[in-house]
């Protein structure tokens, strides 16, 4: 029997959401991390509010970049060992789309709870209230961006025995648009701005990085796989 | 015209044009590096208001410029790699990667060296300046990646994937370190129609340009030599070759 590719999507799916809700470290780790390293900012600069207050958006936004990067490994690594990545590059569905379900998930079970950690996170550090749903939304768009562009560094080491290290290399520098105009949204909403700009441009990169992320991870993978 | 294009993509064709080609491009490249110093750096007028120091345009604007064209020939080269599969094209793309990093460094440098006497720092959070570095770091990426797959065609193929994601990036990181802060003054050159720079200090500028453009071809050229010679140890022209030595 033959599958439409959205039923092949919807299995992936359902196939990763098992795999991860059997699998709690995998995505438990990076929140603890999340959290843990935010809070060594206050022991390490001390607990003045203001000083606090002001460092925070960048503090959480690059800290939830860190743990999204930790969580990249992930995506990819089991179904490659184990082979099942070779049977899903030979079904007959499009194979980007089975990829993009694959980072879908990924973001659903990383990304998301990052985003609802983080108001935690943002009382802790005195973050005004305005500024919080900023965090809180800028999140929401920006947290999908780090999983499908991870996606592809995931890709193009997963072949390789220590790519951890390589994969911040190849990542961290095209995370940096997003980290500019995710805490840049929250720096002028505490100030009382309106970021409404910062939010399209965010957008904008959502949609970028939706349409064209999946085909390049599938081309990666296409390579890693050979 | 096509058929001589098709002929350039067997390597060891490739490595005998480049050979013939190799000694015109390097004396041009020398020439034009002497004349362009010596009328940038001696003739050129000072500047009213940034007397000598400005002098050091001359090398960093091109190794700018330069920076950004070698990461756009190498994610082309890459695209042609993956495309047509030719093997001529990986290597051109590898050879790219350590001149064009280079370049980029030498941007660095020169422009912090700039920037001592004339903002007052050797680093500033600046928006060009900052997406130089972010590029030096896509260069060094390339090249860490390409260094840890074993299999060369396998690590041609991924990092040129890597390459073209990054060329997607780069204005975007462009834009977004721009929109950030900014205190670079703004470019002098790239409106041709009319130039807010003297003649005088423009044309030896543009020698200079020429000169690196000619510089890394020559520098491409040998890098990918011997990177066939490499590649291809095992094959008999190249035995051969060697042979008659």
């Amino acid at each position: 029997m033959r599958h439409s590719t959205s039923q092949a999507f919807l299995m992936v799916l359902r196939r990763d959401l098992t795999l991860a809700a059997r699998n709690k470290s995998e995505w438990l780790n990076p929140l603890l991390f999340f959290i843990l390293a935010a809070i060594l900012f206050p022991l390490g600069i001390g607990p003045d509010p203001g000083t606090l207050q002001r460092i925070a958006p960048g503090i959480i936004w690059v800290t939830a970049l860190l743990a999204a990067l930790l969580s990249l490994d992930s995506i990819f690594r089991a179904d490659y060992e184990d082979g099942s990545l070779e049977q899903l590059l030979l079904t007959p569905q499009p194979f980007a789309m089975l990829v993009f379900a694959k980072v879908l998930i990924h973001w659903f079970v990383t990304g998301l709870p990052l985003m609802l950690l983080s108001p935690l996170l943002a009382v802790s550090f005195h973050l005004p209230g305005d500024a919080t749903i900023t965090l809180l939304f800028t999140l929401l768009l920006g947290t999908p961006v780090l999983s499908l562009v991870g996606a592809i560094g995931s890709a193009l080491t997963v072949a390789l025995k220590r790519g951890g290290m390589l994969l911040s290399l190849l990542i961290l520098p095209l995370y940096i648009p997003v980290l500019i105009f995710g805490a840049g949204a929250v720096d002028i909403a505490a100030g009382g701005m309106d970021a409404s700009g910062h939010f399209l441009l965010i957008g904008a990169l959502l949609v970028l990085s939706l349409t064209l992320a999946p085909l390049a991870t599938a081309a990666a993978l296409r390579i890693s796989i050979g | 015209m096509y058929k001589s294009i098709v002929k350039l993509a067997s390597t060891r064709n490739f490595y005998q044009f480049a050979g013939k080609l190799l000694p015109w491009l390097g004396w041009s490249t020398l020439i034009l590096l002497l004349i362009g110093s010596y009328w940038g750096l001696v003739i050129a007028p000072t500047d009213y208001q940034q007397k000598d120091s400005y002098r050091i345009i001359y090398i960093h604007v091109p190794a700018a410029w330069m920076s950004l064209f070698i990461y756009m020939v190498m994610a082309g080269s890459g695209a042609a790699a993956l495309i047509w599969k030719t093997k001529v094209s990986e290597i051109i793309a590898n050879s790219c990667a350590p001149i064009g990093a280079s370049f980029t460094f030498l941007a660095l440098v020169t422009g912090s060296l700039w920037g001592k006497p004339m903002w007052g720092t050797w680093w500033e959070w600046d928006a060009r300046l900052t997406s130089e570095l972010i590029l030096l770091f896509l260069y060094l990426g390339y090249m860490a990646l390409q260094a840890a797959i074993e299999d060369r065609r396998t690590a041609a193929r991924a990092s040129a994937i890597l390459a073209i994601v990054g060329v997607v990036n780069i204005p975007i990181i462009h834009y977004s370190v721009e929109w950030w802060f900014t205190l670079h003054q703004g470019p002098t050159v790239s409106k041709f129609s009319a130039p807010s720079m003297d003649k005088s200090m423009l044309y030896p500028l543009l020698v200079m340009a020429i000169a690196f453009k000619l510089f890394f071809l020559t520098a491409l050229l040998q890098r990918s030599r011997n990177e066939i010679l490499d590649r291809e140890s095992t094959s008999t022209w190249v035995l051969e070759s060697r042979d008659s030595l």
